[in-house]
């Protein structure tokens, strides 16, 4: 039996009646499917949610929600997201990005939400391509890869994404994968859970201008050499036979195996997601493909005051201290004189 | 402390020497010094003085950009331009009957304005060689004859303001601070002015400060003791009040006019304002002073970028607040594409231009009106949006209060002009009664039936739903949208329809514009049509012309976009049409372009404000 006022909602509450519009097979479709299942679960009413975002493949994510949302303009829904926030602490806002729209057009906002602290939960789809302009070379694209505008390789060096929020200052900062989507899940349960801003990257295939961008990650065979899934409180244990691990050679990760050379799981970095000290996040973020095993789950989350409820704060502050603002007070203020 | 006073203070209108006072009807003082001088405080005080006194005034603050510029440098001079008559005044008035000079440099910039035989009074103790120098003088002007027509006093400031704190124990920087209040001292003095309440204002001012405080009373006093003393002035000036509508005034800039404004438009709206805003010249005071505001309902944001500040206004507009981003010139090109968002998601808010001098960077602190033109037309695509512009300091006020009034009406977002003339400018301001303020009615809706989020209201705005209303969960954006519904719609006729709607809707505003006001005779030779910070001057050169029995008109417009719609038949009631703005023609251009009419366009653009001559003397070329 449900309680009078709990809020009974199911994942087709969460289906709007437009038509979604990906390529078949694209990783966006997951994301979607699990974004609509776990909101029903948060308690919160449908109503309350909204979702924002501004362009490429995956911004067009609002619109397949029955929510409140807003497709915008190229980088800028965090600033959007940001004044809604602000000036509306109550509701659940969401914002869907991806590499271009967050790291390179609106990488400001990025950034600036992430200092700030502010209540928002930013999931960044990241294919590491231009897909709706139909393939060229991203923020995350790797080094010498070749698309329609590096011909002759990029040579930009990427972004890590997790290592740039971690670097913003975010509270709450989380990686994980199209094609794990049990995980997926309880990443975005986290993500809604955490107060300020939470930041997922998920690796996501663009089937058409990158397809198996990730693709040691998303083979189920080569999954558990290619990923090291965190745990809090755990040693960093990976591989097929659960016997490697990772441990630190001065400020360098190294690829162990337990049972060689008498090592054992006492020797492992052990993963702290809220360390007061953000170096163990910062030095994971690091670990890349092929040399070492991606990261999956949890890098960060410790506790902060939102910068909503810091508003908040200012304005009752400003309230107790000069009473509730009167108009023609304040018209009559700043030294006056009578004719 | 009180000690160090030069003499004891006079009271009121007391005089211990007898000279004669010689009656004034209207004089136009300007204060010039580095940027370091103070010189911007001593003119606000001098007009908050004479705007108690009854007074009418303009004021013109002119700074550099350069926070402190090197001492005694030619672009580091800061001048501040006050005119206050016994009449109606309408701007800060063209050349200067009194210039205070504290330094060559000031000097040197400045004196070519000053009316011929007017008064200067310079800081002789800073014309040293090394000063004299750095302002290319090859000798002393106070000294070789170069003023001869002029009325020259020199009075070392700096020398008197330090020994009258000699025993304040005071720093020497901290006494030369000082020296602006000897110089107000000796105006208020020459221009017979009560000083009692300007000391007050001193202690309250640095109230935190009391050491501060009285050595600067202690400078005032003795400015004002030295000019009462002295024999340096034959005369002293003084002026009948001008008779202005009883009731309280205070003081205000165009920039504080503006901020209060928006408060208004909050609390008769009972909507919450939020402001997302990223600093720029000139407009910064405006987000400032909303930021100590909280207590009323008030949000600031300072956001990473001028694209974030109007981007953050949009997520609140959007979650139902009032909302706002200040900016100028180059801020405005910035959000240039959120203004187009803005606008195809038929949301209400405002953004404030307070131009200055472009393009680029340009000059950002000196007064100009060239961004009309990207103000009305400047966006991708066919994205109409309503333009309105202030005329004087005490008008942002209402025009901050209309332009929210149009925006939720409408919902289409609004571009209010004002300029770093009018922004900066202060002149004494009516309070207003709030019973008297325009009401501003939003209706939020929240009866999902038929909900449709692009049906249209008889003005052919949209209904405004907040997010957290239940049952009506709709999405909104950039791409073009179905008629009705809003969903994504790249139908061909339906592009058109959006596009012509979008266009009515604002064109329709001039439906509800009052008639035009004209200033002059209905017809005749000459009309002028002026827009913004031009008021002033344009007023006063019809009215001289017209004493003179030109016969020539003033039609001034707030509201630019649309254009109200009798303009067109007005204008060709005239056999001219002369359009004079702080830009090359803008205005002109749209003037032609919508009604047909042969414009003479009078552009000036020098980082200055018209002086009334400029438009005379065309006015008198032209009938």
């Amino acid at each position: 039996m449900n309680k009078p006022n709990e809020i009974v909602l199911s994942k087709k509450d969460f289906e709007s009646n437009q038509d979604v519009r990906w390529c078949p097979g694209c990783g966006d479709y997951a994301v979607l499917a699990q974004v609509q299942k776990i909101l029903p679960t948060l308690g919160v009413p449908r109503e309350n949610f909204a979702f924002i975002s501004g362009i490429g493949c995956s911004s067009r994510f609002p619109y397949y929600m029955e929510t409140y949302g807003m497709h915008s303009i190229h980088g800028r829904a965090p600033a959007i997201a940001s004044g809604l926030k602000l000036s509306r602490p109550e509701l659940s806002v969401w914002v869907v990005t991806g590499d271009g729209d967050a790291l390179a057009i609106g990488g400001n906002h990025f950034i600036h939400a992430m200092r700030r602290n502010i209540g928002l939960k930013i999931i960044l789809l990241n294919n590491r391509i231009y897909g709706l302009t139909k393939g060229q070379y991203s923020p995350t694209s790797e080094m010498g890869k070749k698309t329609k505008t590096t011909p002759l390789g990029s040579i930009d060096r990427p972004f890590s994404p997790v290592a740039l929020a971690l670097g913003a200052g975010a509270t709450f900062v989380a990686r994980t994968l199209d094609t794990d989507l049990k995980h997926m899940g309880v990443m975005l349960e986290r993500a809604a859970a955490h107060k300020g801003t939470a930041f997922v990257e998920v690796l996501q295939n663009c089937i058409v201008f990158n397809d198996d961008a990730h693709k040691a990650l998303s083979d189920k065979a080569t999954r558990p050499d290619s990923a090291v899934y965190l745990e809090n409180g755990k040693p960093l244990i990976y591989g097929k036979d659960k016997n490697k691990g990772i441990r630190l050679a001065g400020w360098e990760a190294e690829l162990v195996t337990l049972g060689q050379n008498s090592i054992s799981e006492k020797d492992l970095v052990v993963h702290d997601e809220s360390a007061a000290n953000g170096g163990l996040a910062f030095f994971l973020s690091h670990l890349e493909q092929p040399t070492f095993p991606v990261p999956l789950g949890v890098f960060r989350d410790v506790e902060a005051p939102a910068y909503e409820e810091l508003n908040q704060q200012l304005h009752a502050n400003a309230t107790a201290a000069k009473g509730k603002g009167d108009l023609a007070k304040l018209l009559n203020s700043g030294g006056t004189w009578t004719i | 402390m009180t000690t160090m006073q030069a003499s004891s203070p006079p009271s009121q209108g007391a005089r211990a020497t007898a000279r004669p006072v010689e009656e004034l009807e209207n004089v136009v003082i300007r204060f010039v010094g580095d940027s370091g001088d103070g010189m911007q405080l001593t003119g606000t005080e001098f007009s908050k003085v004479v705007g108690e006194a009854g007074h009418d005034f303009t004021t013109h603050p002119d700074y550099p950009s350069e926070i402190r510029a090197p001492v005694g440098t030619l672009f580091g001079v800061s001048g501040y331009q006050i005119q206050y008559s016994s009449k109606q005044v309408f701007s800060s008035g063209d050349a200067p009957d009194v210039l205070v000079a504290m330094n060559p440099a000031a000097l040197k910039t400045n004196l070519p304005d000053v009316k011929k035989g007017g008064i200067i009074i310079a800081n002789s103790g800073a014309f040293s060689e090394g000063n004299l120098d750095k302002a290319g003088y090859k000798s002393n002007p106070l000294e070789d004859g170069s003023l001869d027509g002029y009325q020259l006093f020199r009075i070392d400031i700096a020398e008197f303001t330090a020994n009258a704190l000699s025993n304040s124990g005071l720093s020497k920087k901290d006494v030369g601070r000082c020296k602006n209040y000897f110089a107000l001292g000796v105006m208020l003095c020459l221009y017979s002015r009560p000083f009692d309440k300007e000391i007050e204002d001193i202690r309250k001012k640095f109230a935190k400060k009391p050491d501060i405080a009285e050595a600067n009373v202690a400078a005032l006093t003795a400015g004002y003791a030295y000019c009462e003393a002295t024999e340096l002035f034959p005369t002293t000036y003084q002026m009948r009040p001008s008779m202005p509508t009883p009731g309280k005034y205070r003081s205000v800039t165009g920039n504080s006019a503006a901020a209060l404004g928006f408060v208004a438009a909050s609390e008769l709206s009972g909507v919450p304002l939020f402001i997302g805003s990223y600093p720029i010249t000139p407009a910064t005071d405006i987000l400032q002073e909303l930021s100590g505001l909280k207590h009323y309902n008030v949000t600031t944001f300072q956001a990473e970028d001028e694209i974030a500040g109007i981007c953050s206004t949009i997520g609140a507009a959007y979650g139902g607040a009032l909302g706002l981003t200040t900016t100028s010139g180059p801020g405005m090109a910035l959000k240039t594409e959120a203004m187009g968002l803005a606008t195809i998601l038929e949301i209400p808010m405002v953004i404030v231009n307070v131009q200055r001098g472009g393009p680029s960077t340009g000059l950002p602190t000196k007064i100009e009106q060239s961004d009309l033109l990207q103000a009305v037309y400047g966006r991708n695509g066919e994205c109409p949006i309503p333009v309105i512009a202030a005329y004087s300091p005490s008008d942002c006020f209402d025009c901050a209060i209309e332009a929210f009034r149009l925006a939720v009406k409408y919902m289409t977002p609004v571009i209010l002009l004002t300029d770093g003339g009018i922004g900066n400018a202060t002149e004494p301001w009516l309070i207003p009664d709030v019973k008297s303020l325009p009401t501003i009615e939003v209706k939020y809706r929240t009866d999902p039936k038929g909900y449709l989020p692009y049906a249209r209201d008889e003005n052919l705005a949209r209904a405004w739903v907040k997010p957290g209303t239940p049952g009506m969960e709709h999405r909104i954006g950039g791409l073009e949208k179905d008629f009705l519904t809003g969903a994504i719609s790249h139908n061909a006729m339906n592009h058109q329809r959006m596009c012509e709607v979008r266009a009515a809707k604002v064109a329709g505003i001039a439906k509800e514009l009052p008639p035009c006001k004209i200033d002059g005779p209905t017809s005749g030779e000459l009309l002028i049509v002026g827009w913004g910070s031009t008021f002033g001057a344009i007023t006063q050169a019809r009215e001289k012309a017209g004493s003179e029995g030109k016969s020539v008109a003033h039609l001034h417009l707030r509201n630019i976009n649309p254009l109200p719609s009798d303009l067109g038949a007005i204008m060709k009631r005239y056999k001219k049409v002369l359009v004079p703005e702080m830009n090359l023609g803008q205005l002109s251009k749209l003037l032609r372009d919508q009604f047909l009419v042969d414009t003479i366009t009078l552009g000036k653009v020098q980082g200055k404000p018209f002086m009334v001559s400029d438009i005379y003397d065309r006015i008198i070329e032209l009938c």
